[in-house]
C-alpha cells in the first residue's frame, strides 16, 4: 500500500499545515488533513496528531479532543499497529484518551516556552527513532506551556523498565520527570512527544533532525 | 436537579495559578495563609430527575470527562 498519511485537524489545531509541508515537501508522501468529525481513517497508514490548541484547550488540554468522533478509529487502528504520532498538543490528546501513560501538567516555571531545545535519544527500537542510535543529542524546538510530565512511581518504572521513553531533555526546561520529552506504548507503534520535529526539518529552521523522526515512521508505514 | 462539582489538583501538583494568588495576597499585606489552591467550580442543571439519577449522571461526567484522575480530585454536591 502507498503511505499514506493522516494529519487529524481539530477545531484550534495550529501545526497541521507546518507537519503537512514536512511530510510532503521533504517526504513526497501522499498526505491528506482529516477532519476530527471524520470517522474512519479508510486508506490511512500513519497518523500524525499536530500541535496546537484543540477546543481552545477548555477543561483541560486534549481533554474534549479526546471525544472527537476520529479519535474512535484513531484507538482502533492503534491496535493494528499503525504508527501514530501525538506532537505537544497531540501529545496531550494521546495521554487524554489513555493511548500513553501519564498527564502533563503546567510548566515548573510557569512560562510558555517557545526555543529550541537538545533532546537525548534514549530508546531507538521504536517506530519513530529506529534511524538515530542511541544516546544521539539531536535539536528542535520546543512551544508549549503544559509540557510538565507526570506520572505515578509505578508508572515511570515500568517506562523505564520496557524502554518506553524515547527522548529526554538534555537540560529539562519544564520540569517533566526524568526529564522525558517523548513516550511510546509497549507496541512502539504510538509516540507522543512534546517538541516539534515538523519544524525541524530544513536546514533554514536551524535543525534537520526531526526527518529522521519522519523517515523512520514513514519506513514503517 | 442540580449538581455542584469541585475539581481541585491532587497535593503535589503544581498549581502556578494559586502560587501566583498566594504571593499577590501576601504582597497587599494579608499574611498567614499557609497555601492556596485554584481549582474548578463546575455547575450542571438536570431536568425533572431523581436524586440517585443526578448522582450517577455526575459521576459518570466526572470520571469520563471533567476530571483527570492523574492529576486532579473532585467532589460534588447534589441539590433539589
Amino acid at each position: 500500500m502507498k503511505t499514506r498519511i493522516g494529519v487529524i485537524v481539530f477545531p484550534g489545531s495550529n501545526c497541521d499545515y507546518d507537519a503537512y509541508y514536512a511530510l510532503k515537501k521533504i517526504f513526497n508522501v501522499e498526505v491528506k488533513f482529516i477532519w476530527h468529525r471524520e470517522t474512519d481513517l479508510n486508506g490511512i497508514s500513519g497518523v500524525l496528531i499536530p500541535g496546537g490548541f484543540s477546543y481552545g484547550d477548555y477543561l483541560r488540554t486534549g481533554a474534549i479532543a479526546r471525544f472527537s468522533p476520529i479519535m474512535e478509529s484513531i484507538i482502533k487502528e492503534s491496535k493494528n499497529g499503525i504508527p501514530i504520532i501525538g506532537i505537544c498538543n497531540g501529545f496531550q490528546i494521546l495521554l487524554e484518551c489513555g493511548l500513553l501513560p501519564g498527564a502533563l501538567i503546567n510548566n515548573s516555571g510557569i512560562k510558555f516556552l517557545s526555543k529550541n531545545v537538545t533532546l537525548k535519544v534514549e530508546s531507538s527500537s521504536s517506530l519513530f527513532s529506529n534511524k538515530f542510535n542511541k544516546d544521539d543529542s539531536i535539536c528542535m524546538p520546543i512551544a508549549h506551556k503544559q509540557g510538565n510530565y507526570i506520572a505515578d512511581k509505578e508508572t515511570l518504572k515500568k517506562l523505564v523498565d520496557e524502554d518506553n521513553i524515547v527522548f529526554k531533555y538534555e537540560n529539562n526546561p519544564n520540569g517533566s520527570m526524568l526529564d522525558i520529552a517523548g513516550i511510546t506504548n509497549n507496541k512502539r507503534n504510538i509516540l507522543g512527544m512534546m517538541p516539534h520535529p515538523e519544524r525541524a526539518c530544513e536546514e533554514i529552521l536551524g535543525s534537520t533532525d526531526g526527518t529522521k523522526i519522519f523517515d523512520s515512521m514513514i519506513g514503517n508505514c | 436537579m442540580k449538581a455542584k462539582v469541585y475539581i481541585k489538583y491532587k497535593d503535589g501538583i503544581l498549581d502556578p495559578q494559586g502560587k501566583v494568588t498566594n504571593n499577590a495576597l501576601k504582597s497587599i499585606g494579608i499574611s498567614g495563609i499557609e497555601n492556596l489552591t485554584i481549582g474548578k467550580y463546575i455547575e450542571i442543571e438536570f431536568g425533572d430527575i431523581s436524586k440517585e439519577e443526578a448522582d450517577k449522571l455526575t459521576n459518570e461526567s466526572c470520571s469520563k470527562l471533567l476530571v483527570n484522575p492523574n492529576t486532579q480530585t473532585y467532589l460534588y454536591e447534589i441539590i433539589s
